[in-house]
């Protein structure tokens, strides 16, 4: 799976998805060309029911694509089984959600150490690793504690240690900002700044143009289809 | 790339913090299974108590005797094959027998019993009472004892001798209480020493009100053709085999002609004792059970429901289905194995407090508290695999975004 630093994470070719509802057909996605290089931070902008999220389930493996190709690392990952989907999506995804889903009867320990549990890291080593990513977002003076006792912007931290631990190829961010006020939407977006400094890849969804502007790159979808491309 | 894999531990303490997450719930849910599994190991328990503390009274009087009869039984009316007249040589030479008697009606032609041959018009002093002729070893058999005189013996049996004893019911109707005078009694017109009076006998009660000659004389004086009960004293666990060997004792040709009466087994009759409550109770057990199971599906589904969020997370990090079936059916299995466990410590505990109120030995077969446990996991296990399968065979997509 490994690739050279030149060679793009993901690279969509016209990538399409379609549901049925009834006899109505509904492209949630048409004809999606995109290509992320290594180490960039892209921002997938639009509004409301333009496609987004589906185009992020479909980066993350959450859901497949009904057309087109999706190389990831440079493998096909389009067609491969489920089983093989979910080990790509374990092991060199991360997610980071709007609404954290964070265990909320668990330690923040334990939540970051969630996306180590089926990826084979052994358990004398996830101990250590929570830590750092904890030590990352600069919450390890918390991991005692539930996400109960944290603030919003303390959860969106602790769901991005859990995003990075596994040490995935691509950060995937769905409105990460869109439960927190403007202060801590800073504070995070200043994290996945420092994190994109650290060599990670980051695709984040928002439907707000001035976070999508602190992405290296902007990428407009309207109506399920890529509307153009903006560097910021 | 390598399938994603989750360990057992992980899988164990996933699943533990799962229930531990809702601990009330656990607990209460857990409850379902525990008066089940303790009903069930009560109801086994009580019936092996109480069937054992049967057993322990079922007398020793009852479990060494065996008696042979020939009579046509219900229908039959009179005997079919007669015993042969050296009954007691032959049965007393079987191993384990510790003494045997004939016995058997003998037909008076209505003769009338009296002590004085009086006519008196103003009082009766003629009874009708049952003349039973007895081998001499009869006495012992039936494990009788008398107040006072004697038993006849062979010599009187091979002599024909006039002779008899009462039964005490007999000799107080005829007014004889002492026998030193050698006091004779009527048949009719026929004279009969009176030798003894019986005072009581643990087997065949119908020797009590009676007036017993010896077999020798009643054939001699009233054509009596044979005993109708052969009545056998046998050793302690001897009376299988002497109920098998005494008919081809007394008839090599055809034994089955006899019916034989032995004591039920102890193990037959613990069975019987625990088939008659278990039936009863297993019943009221299963039922429990069932409702704890149905408690423990019903709360697994809605833990799925309300863990949908969870599951999808989980899914976006790596979870295979079958690693989201596994840990519901690992926590519901949890549920019932300590339903079990605990059902099976309730249990228990009712059949110690239950024996030790009625001062019984508490009794239960060891697999019992040991399989409860397992019982309890098993049901958990069953309940828990439709909520399973429910929660493995959500899309990730949905459950993410159902979930929060």
């Amino acid at each position: 799976m490994s690739e050279s630093a030149t060679s793009p994470v993901l690279a969509l070719r016209g990538i399409g998805r379609t549901y049925h509802s009834g006899e109505v057909e509904v492209a949630a996605l048409a004809d999606v060309d995109l290509t992320i290089e290594a180490n960039e931070y892209v921002s997938v902008v639009g509004p409301s029911g333009s496609g987004k999220s589906t185009l992020l389930n479909v980066l993350g493996l959450l859901d497949r694509p009904t057309a087109g190709s999706y190389h990831f690392e440079g493998v096909e990952v389009a067609d491969l089984d489920e089983v093989q989907r979910t080990a790509v999506r374990g092991r060199r995804i991360g997610f980071v959600f709007q609404s954290f889903h964070l265990l909320s009867h668990r330690t923040v320990m334990e939540n970051v150490s969630l996306s180590m549990l089926y990826t084979g890291v052994p358990q004398g080593e996830r101990e250590e690793r929570a830590l750092a990513a904890l030590d990352a977002v600069e919450l390890s003076h918390r991991a005692s504690f539930t996400p109960t006792r944290l603030s919003g912007g303390e959860r969106q931290r602790v769901a991005i240690a859990r995003a990075i631990v596994a040490e995935p190829a691509l950060l995937l961010a769905d409105e990460p900002t869109g439960n927190l006020d403007s202060h801590t939407s800073d504070a995070i977006l200043a994290l996945f700044d420092r994190l994109r400094a650290l060599g990670l890849t980051i695709v984040m969804i928002t439907h707000d143009l001035n976070v999508a502007h602190r992405a290296d790159r902007s990428v407009r979808i309207h109506d399920g289809r890529l509307a153009d491309v903006v560097r910021t | 790339m390598k399938p994603t894999r989750l360990e057992w531990r992980d899988l164990i303490v996933e699943s533990i913090a799962g229930l531990a997450s809702r601990p009330a719930r656990t607990v209460l849910t857990v409850l379902g299974t525990v008066l089940g599994i303790s009903a069930l190991v009560a109801t086994v328990g009580i019936a092996q108590t109480a069937g054992n503390q049967i057993v322990g009274a079922f007398s020793e009087l009852e479990a060494t005797s065996v008696t042979v009869s020939n009579s046509g039984g219900f229908w039959g009316g009179g005997p079919q094959q007669a015993f042969p007249q050296d009954v007691e040589d032959r049965i007393g030479r079987l191993n384990g027998v510790v003494a045997v008697g004939a016995m058997g009606p003998v037909n008076v032609n209505g003769a009338l019993a009296s002590a004085v041959k009086l006519d008196d018009p103003l009082a009766r002093n003629e009874f009708q009472i049952d003349v039973i002729a007895a081998t001499p070893g009869i006495l012992d058999a039936v494990k009788g004892e008398l107040t006072m005189g004697r038993w006849f013996d062979a010599g009187h049996d091979a002599r024909a001798d006039n002779v008899v004893v009462l039964g005490p019911g007999a000799a107080e109707a005829l007014n004889i209480f002492r026998v030193d005078q050698q006091p004779v009694i009527f048949l009719d017109e026929d004279p009969y020493v009176v030798m003894g009076i019986l005072g009581n006998v643990k087997r065949q009660p119908s020797l009590l009100n009676a007036i017993i000659m010896p077999d020798g004389t009643a054939r001699r004086d009233y054509g009596y053709e044979s005993a109708d009960t052969v009545q056998i004293d046998v050793s302690l666990g001897a009376s299988a085999l002497i109920a098998e060997q005494a008919p081809i004792a007394l008839h090599p040709a055809d034994p089955k002609v006899f019916t034989v009466r032995k004591p039920p087994s102890a193990d037959s009759l613990r069975n019987r004792v625990e088939g008659d409550v278990n039936a009863l109770f297993l019943i009221l057990g299963g039922v429990s059970l069932l409702v704890g199971a149905i408690g423990i599906a019903n709360v697994t589904l809605v833990s799925v429901l309300e863990r949908v969020g969870e599951i999808g997370l989980r899914r976006a990090v790596g979870a295979r289905r079958r690693h989201i079936a596994a840990q519901f059916l690992v926590e519901s299995t949890t549920m019932g194995a300590a339903g079990g466990i605990l059902g099976a410590t309730v249990g228990i505990l009712i059949i110690v407090i239950l024996a030790a109120s009625r001062e019984w030995t508490p009794v239960l077969a060891p697999w019992i508290p040991l399989g409860a446990p397992m019982l309890g996991a098993i049901t958990g296990l069953v309940a828990g695999l439709y909520p399973s399968l429910r929660a493995a065979a959500l899309e990730p997509v949905e459950a993410l975004r159902s979930g929060t």
